[in-house]
C-alpha cells in the first residue's frame, strides 16, 4: 500500500540525519549548564529516532516481494549527469536483511549507551550519523554513492572509538582508520576504472557488464583489498581487535554486528557476481585464507586473557565460515554465508553487550578477574550461557543454522574445506566453553565481586530480544532464506551461466 | 585598427583594468585622506573591486576573444580561473582585516598590493604568448614578495620574505630561460605559432625549453622538488599573506601550467607528460611524508598544499579534456577547504595573541564545538575524504587519469592520500580526543562566518556539485 512512495529507502536512510540534526540543534541552542537537559533529550532523541527507522524498514520489508530476483523500490535522481554519474537506492533479497539488521541493531546500541556520561549529544550525533551511513551502504545502487556511504561510516566510528574508548582509543582508532582506508582506496581505483569501461556507474547495469576476464582478476583483487580488511580476513584482521577492545560497548555490537558485514555484503554485489570469473580463479585463496582464519584465530581466541579480544577474534573465525560459504557459490553455500552474517550480528552483538554487563559494574574485561557470577548473577549467567551455545553453534540456535549450511555448501566444492572448518567449530567450543567456565562457574574468589549485581530490566529487555531473534532464527530459518531465495538463484545462475561462457570459448 | 575593434579588444581586460585601475586610485586614496578611517574605506573599496572584477569576467567582456594580436586570451578557461581567482581573494582580504588590525598592521599597502597580484593572475591565466606570460607572473610575484614581508618588524616574516623573493628570482630565472629557448628554436612568442611549430616536430632545444619553463612555474605552485620555500614562507609569513599565498596564486599558476602545457605543447604530450608525472608523484609522496612530523598547523598547512597540488599535477599528467575540467573542478573544491582552514588558523588567538601549534586545538571540539566541528569537517574535506566536497575533487582527478591509463599514478595518489589520511586525522584527534585549557578568544564577525561557511559548504555544496561540474565541463569542451 505503500509502494507508491518510491522515496521510501531514500527516506529510510536519512531519517536518522535529520535525528542527529534535531540533536545538533538542541546541543547548540541548550546553554552549557543545563548540560544534564541536553544529554537527556539527546538519548531520547536518538532512541525515538532509531525506533522510527526501525519502523520504517518494517515497512520496507512488508513491501518488498521476495519472489522478484533484481532490485525493488528503486528510488533516482539526476546528480552530475553529465559524467554519468547518479543517485539510485533500491534493495534486492541480498540487502534488504542487512538493512533490517542495521535498523534492529540501533535502538539497541542506544539503549546500551548508558554507561556514556561525557558529551552524549556528540556521541548520539556520531551514532545517528553512522547509521545514516551504514543504511546507505546497503541501499546504494551506485558505485560512487556506495563507496561515499562505504567509506564515510570511518569518521563517525573513528570518533567513537577515539572518545569514547579504553585505555590505547587513539591507537586503535588510527589503525581502525588507516587499515580500513588503505583496502578501500585500491577499490576506488577499480571502481573508476570499471565507471570508464562501462561509462557508468549504475550497479544494476554494471551486474550485466561483462568485463573482460583480463580485466577482471585485478579488479577482483582491488575489491578484495578492500572488502578482505573490512571482513576481515586473516592476515588482515589485526585492526579488528583493538578497535573492539577499545571502543565502548554500543561501538563493538555495531562494529561486529554491522561494519563486518560490509565485506561480506561488498563480494556479495560487487567480486561474485560483476567478476565471476576471477572468483572462480581465486576461490582456492579465498578458502585457504578462511580455514586458516577459522583454525588459527580459534586458537587465539583460546589464549585471549581479555574477553573482548576473545570474542573480536572469534568473530575474525566466525567471518571466515562466512567467506568460506560465498566462494563455494552454491545455493547453501550462499544462503549460509548470509545467514551466519545475520546471526552473527545478533550473536555477537549479545555477547559484547553481555561483556558490557559486567565492564560498567567492575571496568574491567580481564577474563581472570571473574569467576563464579552465577552465584551473584544468575539471570546473566543463563543469558550469557545461551548466547556462549549460540556462538559455538548449538543445535537451535542461529550459530547453528549459519555454521552448517556454509560448511555443506563448502563440502560440495571440496571436502578437504569442510573438514577444516569443522575442526574450527570444536575450537570454538574449547575457547568459549573455557571462558564461560572461568567467568561464570566455580568459586567466587575475588572479594570484589560480592557487591555484583545482576541484570537490570533494561539490560534483560536489551538481551532477551537478542535471544529470541538468535532462538527463531535458529529453529525457522526459512524466514532469511526465503527472502534471500530468489536474489541468490539469480546469482548463482547468472555466475554459473558465466563460467560456461568463458569455457566455451 | 579601428575604434570598434580596440573597444571590442578593451572590453576582453575589463576585470584588469578594473583591478589595476583599481589599485592606482586607492593608492591615492589612501595617501591623501590618512587616518584609520581611510585605510578601512581601502578596504573595503579593494574587495568590492575584487567582487566586481569576478562580475565583470562573468557579464561584463562582451564575449571571447583575443586581443593585443594575440598576446591575451579570454576565453572559458580565463573566465572560469578569473571569477574563482577573484572571489577567493575576497575572502582571503576579509580573513585579513581583523588579524592586521589586532596586530598593528593594519595598513593600505596590504589590499593594494593584493589587488596587483590579483591583477597579475588575471594576466597569467588569460596569458596567450610568452612575454605576456611572463609579465603576469611578474607583476604577481613582485606583489608576493613585498606581502610576504608585510609584518616587517618581525625577524620571521622578513626571513620568509627575503627566501621567497631569492628563490622566486631563481625560478623566474629558470622560466625566462625555458621561454628563450622556446622562443630561439621556434621563432615566436605566440601561443599559436609554437603550437604550430611543436605539430610540425619537437626538436631536442624545444623540449629542453620546455622542461624549463615547467620546473619554473613548478616552483610557482611549490611542488616538489621546488618546494623547499613553502613551510618555510607559509610559517614565518603572517597568517592572512599565508591564506592568500595558499589559495588565488596556487589556481593561477596551475591553470597557466595547464594552459600552457596543453595548448601550446599539446603536441608534445609525450615528452612532457613523465615530466609532469614525476613532480605529481614526488609532490605527493612529499606532502604526505613531510606533515606527519610537522607541530605547527601553518607548516602542516604548507606540506598539505604540496600535495593537494602534486594531485592537480596528476589531472594535468592526463593531458586531456578530462584532465581540464577535473583539475578546475578539484581547484575549486580545494579552495573552499584551503579558505576555511586558514580562517580556523585566523581563529586560534588566545588572550596572549596568536598561537599555531596543533597541540593548541587541544579539547576544542568540547569548547567550541562550532569551530570544531567545522575544523573536522575541512580537514576531512582537504584530505579528500567521502561525504565531504573534496572527495569529489580527488574523485575526478583520480578519474582522469584512469582515463588516460594512468593506472600507476592513480595507484600512487590514493595509497598517498591514506598517508596524509593521517595527518588531517591527526588535527582531528587533537581537537576531540585530547583535552586542555587553552581559551580561545572570540574571533571577529568575518573569520567567524568564512570558516564556519566554508565548513557547512564541505557537505552543503554536494548537491549543487553537479552546476560546478557542468561550468568545468563546459570549459574542457572549449579549451580542447
Amino acid at each position: 500500500m505503500f509502494g507508491e512512495i518510491e522515496s521510501l529507502l531514500t527516506v529510510l536512510t536519512f531519517v536518522p540525519t535529520l535525528g542527529a540534526l534535531v540533536i545538533a540543534v538542541l546541543r547548540f541552542t541548550t546553554r552549557p549548564e543545563n548540560q544534564d537537559i541536553t544529554d537527556r533529550n539527546s538519548r531520547a532523541v536518538a532512541f525515538w529516532t532509531t525506533i522510527i527507522t526501525f519502523g520504517i524498514s518494517c515497512l520496507m520489508l512488508w513491501e518488498f516481494d521476495p519472489s522478484i530476483s533484481g532490485f525493488q523500490m528503486i528510488h533516482e535522481v539526476t546528480w552530475l549527469e553529465q559524467i554519468g554519474l547518479g543517485y539510485r537506492m533500491g534493495v534486492d533479497g541480498i540487502s534488504v536483511l542487512f538493512v533490517m539488521l542495521t535498523t534492529f541493531l540501533m535502538p539497541i546500541c542506544i539503549l546500551a549507551s548508558g554507561a556514556i556520561k561525557n558529551r552524549v549529544a556528540d556521541y548520539m550525533i556520531a551514532f545517528l550519523l553512522l547509521e545514516t551511513l551504514m543504511i546507505g551502504v546497503f541501499t546504494a545502487l551506485d558505485l560512487v554513492l556506495f563507496y561515499i556511504f562505504f567509506e564515510g561510516g570511518l569518521i563517525p566510528m573513528f570518533i567513537i572509538i577515539g572518545v569514547w574508548g579504553g585505555q590505547n582509543r587513539v591507537y586503535a582508532a588510527f589503525k581502525f582508520f588507516l587499515y580500513t582506508l588503505f583496502g578501500s582506496v585500491l577499490m576506488l581505483v577499480a571502481m573508476i576504472f570499471m565507471f570508464l569501461e562501462a561509462s557508468t556507474t549504475n550497479i544494476i547495469t554494471l551486474l550485466d557488464h561483462p568485463f573482460d576476464i583480463d580485466v577482471q582478476n585485478w579488479l577482483w583483487l582491488a575489491f578484495f583489498a578492500s572488502f578482505a580488511v573490512k571482513m576481515p580476513m586473516w592476515p588482515v584482521h589485526t585492526w579488528l581487535p583493538d578497535a573492539h577492545v577499545q571502543a565502548p560497548t554500543a561501538g563493538s555490537v555495531i562494529l561486529a554486528g554491522v561494519l563486518l558485514k560490509m565485506g561480506g555484503y561488498g563480494f556479495l554485489r560487487f567480486s561474485l557476481p560483476m567478476f565471476p570469473n576471477a572468483s572462480d580463479y581465486f576461490a582456492p585463496l579465498v578458502f585457504a585464507l578462511s580455514i586458516i582464519a577459522i583454525i588459527y584465530t580459534s586458537l587465539v581466541a583460546f589464549r585471549q586473557t581479555d574477553i573482548k579480544k576473545l570474542i573480536a577474534y572469534s568473530s575474525v573465525a566466525h567471518m571466515g565460515f562466512v567467506t568460506m560459504g560465498l566462494f563455494a557459490m552454491n545455493e547453501t553455500g550462499v544462503q549460509g554465508a548470509i545467514f551466519q552474517m545475520i546471526s552473527h550480528g545478533f550473536i555477537s552483538g549479545a555477547l559484547f553487550l553481555c561483556v558490557g554487563v559486567i565492564y560498567d559494574r567492575m571496568h574491567t574485561r580481564e577474563i581472570a578477574f571473574y569467576g563464579g557470577l552465577v552465584h551473584r548473577m544468575p539471570v546473566y549467567a543463563a543469558i550469557f550461557a545461551l548466547f556462549t551455545m549460540a556462538n559455538v553453534g548449538l543445535p537451535g540456535t542461529s550459530g547453528f543454522v549459519g555454521e552448517i549450511m556454509t560448511m555443506v555448501g563448502a563440502y560440495q566444492v571440496s571436502w578437504w574445506i569442510a573438514t577444516g572448518a569443522a575442526a574450527g567449530v570444536i575450537l570454538s567450543a574449547m575457547y568459549m566453553l573455557t571462558v564461560y567456565r572461568n567467568v561464570v562457574f566455580g568459586e567466587m574468589t575475588n572479594p570484589k565481586l560480592e557487591t555484583i549485581t545482576d541484570v537490570d530490566m533494561k539490560e534483560a529487555g536489551m538481551l532477551g530480544i537478542l535471544a529470541i531473534a538468535t532462538l527463531v532464527l535458529g529453529v525457522s530459518s526459512t524466514l532469511v532464506t526465503d527472502v534471500t531465495a530468489a536474489s541468490v538463484d539469480n546469482l548463482i545462475s547468472n555466475y554459473q551461466a558465466a563460467l560456461e561462457a568463458a569455457a566455451a570459448q | 585598427m579601428t575604434a570598434d575593434m580596440l573597444s571590442q579588444e578593451i572590453s576582453l581586460l575589463l576585470p584588469e583594468i578594473l583591478l589595476a585601475g583599481g589599485a592606482m586610485v586607492l593608492l591615492m586614496l589612501g595617501v591623501f585622506m590618512e587616518g584609520e578611517r581611510a585605510t578601512r574605506l581601502v578596504y573595503t573599496l579593494s574587495i568590492l573591486a575584487l567582487i566586481g572584477a569576478a562580475l565583470l569576467a562573468l557579464f561584463g567582456t562582451g564575449g571571447e576573444g583575443t586581443a593585443f594580436g594575440g598576446a591575451f586570451v579570454f576565453d572559458p578557461l580565463a573566465k572560469f580561473s578569473k571569477v574563482a581567482i577573484a572571489l577567493v581573494a575576497a575572502l582571503t582580504l576579509t580573513l585579513a582585516l581583523p588579524y592586521l588590525d589586532k596586530e598593528k598592521l593594519l595598513k593600505i599597502e596590504y589590499p593594494i598590493l593584493a589587488i596587483l597580484a590579483a591583477t597579475g593572475m588575471g594576466m597569467m591565466v588569460s596569458a596567450n604568448d610568452l612575454i605576456s606570460m611572463y609579465m603576469g607572473i611578474e607583476l604577481q610575484s613582485l606583489a608576493l614578495y613585498v606581502l610576504a614581508a608585510f609584518n616587517r618588524d618581525s625577524l620571521r616574516a622578513s626571513e620568509a620574505g627575503l627566501k621567497y623573493f631569492v628563490l622566486g628570482a631563481l625560478s623566474s630565472g629558470l622560466l625566462l630561460y625555458g621561454a628563450s629557448l622556446v622562443y630561439g628554436f621556434t621563432g615566436a612568442t605566440g601561443f599559436e605559432e609554437i603550437a604550430q611549430a611543436v605539430a610540425a616536430g619537437p626538436t631536442v632545444g624545444l623540449t629542453f625549453g620546455l622542461v624549463f619553463v615547467i620546473c619554473g612555474l613548478a616552483f610557482k605552485v611549490s611542488a616538489a622538488p621546488f618546494h623547499m620555500w613553502t613551510p618555510d614562507v607559509y610559517e614565518g609569513a603572517p597568517t592572512p599573506v599565508t591564506a592568500f599565498f595558499a589559495t588565488a596564486p596556487k589556481f593561477a599558476a596551475i591553470v597557466l601550467l595547464a594552459r600552457i602545457l596543453v595548448e601550446p605543447f599539446g603536441g608534445m604530450i609525450d615528452q612532457w607528460r613523465d615530466v609532469v608525472w614525476m613532480i605529481a608523484a614526488l609532490s605527493m609522496g612529499v606532502g604526505a611524508f613531510g606533515a606527519l612530523t610537522q607541530t605547527n598547523i601553518k607548516r602542516l598547512l604548507a606540506y598539505s598544499s604540496i600535495s593537494n597540488m602534486g594531485y592537480a599535477l596528476v589531472a594535468i599528467a592526463s593531458g586531456s579534456q578530462t584532465g581540464l575540467w577535473a583539475l578546475l573542478v578539484f581547484m575549486s573544491l580545494y579552495m573552499v577547504g584551503v579558505v576555511g582552514a586558514f580562517g580556523a588558523v585566523l581563529s586560534m588567538r588566545t588572550k596572549e595573541g596568536m598561537v599555531e601549534n596543533i597541540s593548541d586545538l587541544a579539547g576544542l571540539a568540547q569548547r567550541n564545538p562550532g569551530l570544531g566541528w567545522s575544523i573536522t569537517a575541512l580537514m576531512f574535506s582537504i584530505g579528500g575524504l567521502p561525504f565531504m566536497v573534496g572527495f569529489f575533487g580527488k574523485f575526478f582527478v583520480i578519474y582522469s587519469a584512469v582515463q588516460a591509463d594512468l593506472i600507476i599514478l592513480s595507484v600512487l595518489a590514493v595509497l598517498f592520500s591514506v598517508v596524509s589520511a593521517a595527518y588531517y586525522l591527526r588535527v582531528v584527534k587533537v581537537m576531540w580526543f585530547d583535552s586542555s585549557d587553552i581559551e580561545f578568544v572570540p574571533s571577529a564577525m568575518s573569520i567567524y562566518w568564512v570558516t564556519r561557511m566554508a565548513g557547512l559548504a564541505t557537505v552543503l555544496l554536494l548537491p549543487v556539485l553537479g552546476w560546478l561540474v557542468y561550468r568545468a565541463f563546459s570549459v574542457g569542451l572549449a579549451t580542447f
